[in-house]
């Protein structure tokens, strides 16, 4: 354990050095942009208003609000103090509902949609692969071009055409929402079966995406691995078949954690959208209702959360990657 | 250079996506040069028609009629006027009036609508039906009376002066007309979209605006991920520190987040199309910057090189010459990927609502986003959103495969 901390620290040092600029960045590229917002949000709000003394002293109370009087460096002082104590405003297009009340209600159902779909894909992606590469032949034929087809596929077309099937066709599965539009979130049967029968939808076309892409990234490092000249070795060593299997393709494995690492941050892009066309009642669904109703407060607010989700799910791989590789073991007690 | 394209055109892989792709890409270019509708034009009125031939039908009276024999003719006509639900609807009540189930024939119009009239009897009061069932039967029974007439229908114009209808013409049940003939015909081969505009034509040219953004924002994406990467792997040292910081910063933070920040902020005015390429090159230049940089570390200290050094040529000479023709080859293949997820991200844009904003061209992304608010596919109506999904999956797949040909030329390891 002590082997690691040097490994643990740097990897902590490198998760809060991300997370300030993605903060920082979530802070500036907004206000970089040409325009006043708060002048576009007054105008929405003030449609049909003829008093200007009205108007305008609705563009003062938000102006306040926002803090967009003051100078920049100021306003990032009181930016960061909201969002320590979690409070990102009002939302526009929901109010009188506070940002952080939205978020808390979409946040779960996006945490308990996407992390364990991209799991499940990871796990199914990386078998299939290995076993394309172990197997050869028709099964490896068959396969890769059916994953690379699916890869390639836009994560909503494969939304789209899992719903229209499931959902439109054979109704096996309802085609929108997290749960049934008579009920309302509780702990009862009622409620935790349609949540059930409503996530299978989205789940699975996320699956599907994440599996056709793991495969091959799976397949091409297995078979890398199988050329080795270990795996040769241990063949003239007359080690058994399945042992040195074994350990091909945990060496195969490695990179394609650390291509997990790498590429969450994608993986959650499309599956964002994925649950817009099911209308599901994550993140990716409000971050659509704040665009429909110019919800500045909103969208920047899911942003920073949907960046803190991935740079901790980021974290998260790295440290678990630190264990399982033995290379940063041996690395940290030279 | 030779030898390595007729490399890559032994690849099997390679020549099938590089086909595909020229397809698409020559379809793109000559379609519009044939027809020349503007694709945004609204033909329709109203939302969502069917694929198919669209013949005018004040013209087709117009135009000369042929009389055709034909003896399935009457049969099929009776089949299009009497839905299956209807004539299902008709056995249930004349079995519980009293005919034989065995006799009745729902698939034979014809003999069916005979024992209807011979039977329905709207008076006639059947255990067990709803007042509102048997309204259904007499709105049934009043729609088919004429069905089996073998009349023709009288065209009458107004009179002006007099207001009154006057006869014109009789069009018979056996007239035809020569479609050739009809002065107005549309054909509408995959029907309209929500706006009632012709999906053919508008998919076309969104297919071209969207491979432009892909192209523009894959050149940007590349351009400036080989810049870096060559800086930072060529030059080392402190520059080396900073750009591998950058690229280590905006590997991890989603470029999906940063693309919706930058392109809400933007605003909706000034989000045109090139400005969505733009901005997806800004932000997605990553993973080529860090390749290249690798690429280039494990040349720099090859024997060419430094005999280069040796010589005295300068940095810019011996990147440009003893470098790059080396990593030309990652340097297509990542320019090909990014070209296809650069049209992955304008339609994730789009279906988020933050799509450029048009008003001539669409683009594959603002189709799909169009088709999902008007709920095309709960609706059933494919043709709103399949074409596109296929045609996006087409230039993805295609360029995909281009990129694994690509890989097995040129990574000899991954060949089967």
């Amino acid at each position: 354990m002590k082997g690691y901390r040097k490994y643990f620290l740097n990897k902590l040092g490198w998760f809060l050095i991300t997370f300030v600029c993605a903060f920082l960045l979530n802070f500036i590229l907004p206000r970089l942009m040409p325009g006043d917002p708060v002048a576009a949000i007054v105008s929405r709000l003030a449609q049909g208003m003829s008093n200007t003394a009205g108007v305008q002293a609705i563009y003062e109370q938000y102006s306040t609000l926002f803090g967009t009087n003051k100078s920049i460096p100021e306003q990032f002082i009181i930016y960061v103090g909201n969002v320590a104590r979690g409070d990102f405003g009002f939302s526009f297009s929901q109010y009188p509902r506070t940002v952080a009340d939205v978020i808390k209600s979409s946040i779960m159902w996006t945490i308990a949609l996407q992390f364990p779909a991209i799991i499940v894909g990871w796990i199914i992606g990386n078998s299939l692969g290995a076993l394309a590469a172990y197997l050869k032949g028709g099964f490896d034929k068959a396969l890769m071009p059916l994953s690379i087809f699916i890869s390639n596929f836009p994560p909503f077309g494969m939304a789209v055409i899992m719903m229209v099937i499931f959902g439109v066709n054979l109704k096996w599965f309802p085609t929108s929402g997290g749960y049934g539009f008579d009920l309302i979130p509780s702990f009862t049967w009622e409620f935790v079966w349609s949540a059930i029968v409503h996530y299978q939808l989205p789940f699975w076309s996320i699956v599907l995406i994440a599996i056709g892409g793991q495969a091959i990234g799976m397949r091409s490092m297995a078979i890398y691995e199988l050329n080795a000249d270990y795996v040769k070795y241990s063949r003239f060593m007359g080690i058994k078949d399945r042992k040195i299997v074994g350990y091909v393709f945990r060496n195969a494995m490695l990179p394609q954690i650390t291509g997990l690492a790498l590429s969450i941050g994608t993986m959650v892009g499309g599956a964002l959208v994925a649950e817009i066309i099911f209308s599901y009642p994550g993140l990716g669904s409000t971050i659509l209702t704040a665009v429909r109703g110019q919800d500045y407060p909103l969208i920047s607010a899911t942003t920073l959360i949907i960046t803190m989700m991935v740079l901790i799910a980021n974290f998260l791989i790295e440290i678990l990657y630190g264990f399982i590789d033995p290379r940063i073991k041996a690395a940290q007690s030279d | 250079m030779k030898h390595t394209l007729q490399q890559i055109f032994r690849s099997g892989k390679f020549v099938f996506g590089f086909s595909i792709f020229v397809g698409i890409v020559l379809i793109v270019l000559i379609y519009p040069l044939v027809i020349k509708d503007k694709p945004l034009d609204i033909v329709a009125q109203g939302t969502f028609f069917e694929p198919g031939i669209y013949v005018s039908v004040y013209d087709s009276l117009n135009a000369t009629p042929y009389t055709l024999l034909l003896d399935d003719a009457a049969a099929k006509r009776l089949e299009s006027r009497l839905p299956e639900e209807d004539s299902l609807a008709m056995k249930e009540w004349l079995v519980a009036a009293g005919v034989p189930d065995a006799e009745i024939d729902t698939t034979n119009t014809a003999k069916l609508l005979e024992q209807w009239v011979n039977n329905f009897d709207s008076k006639k009061n059947l255990p067990g039906m709803t007042n509102a069932k048997r309204n259904y039967y007499i709105r049934l029974n009043n729609s088919l009376s004429g069905l089996l007439s073998t009349e023709g229908a009288v065209l009458a114009r107004k009179n002006p002066q007099t207001g009154a209808l006057e006869q014109v013409k009789i069009v018979n049940q056996t007239d035809y007309v020569n479609v050739s003939q009809v002065s107005n015909v549309r054909i509408l081969p995959l029907g309209t979209d929500n706006f009632g505009r012709d999906v053919l034509t508008e998919i076309v040219h969104a297919a071209k605006v969207s491979l432009q953004i892909g192209l523009l924002a894959g050149l940007i994406a590349t351009l400036i991920g080989l810049t870096l990467g060559l800086l930072a792997g060529y030059i080392g040292g402190m520059v080396d520190d900073i750009i591998t910081f950058i690229t280590n910063l905006f590997i991890v933070i989603p470029s999906f987040v940063l693309l919706i920040l930058i392109s809400f902020s933007i605003g909706q005015d000034k989000r045109g199309a090139t400005t969505i390429a733009v901005v997806i090159g800004l932000t997605s230049w990553v993973w080529t910057a860090r390749a290249v940089r690798s690429q280039v570390i494990s040349l720099r200290n090859r024997d060419h090189v430094n005999l280069s050094k040796l010589s005295g040529h300068s940095i810019f000479h011996i990147i440009l010459t003893d470098i790059l023709p080396y990593i030309a080859s990652y340097v297509v293949m990542a320019l090909i990927l990014q070209i296809s997820s650069g049209i992955l991200a304008e339609a994730g844009l789009s279906i988020l609502g933050l799509g450029p904003r048009t008003t001539e061209f669409p683009t594959l992304g603002l189709m799909m986003n169009w088709a999902l608010v008007y709920q095309a596919h709960v609706l059933g109506k494919w043709w709103a959103y399949m074409p596109v999904l296929v045609t996006i999956a087409l230039i993805t797949f295609s360029m995909n495969l281009m990129n694994t040909g690509l890989d097995q030329v040129f990574n000899p390891a991954l060949r089967d």
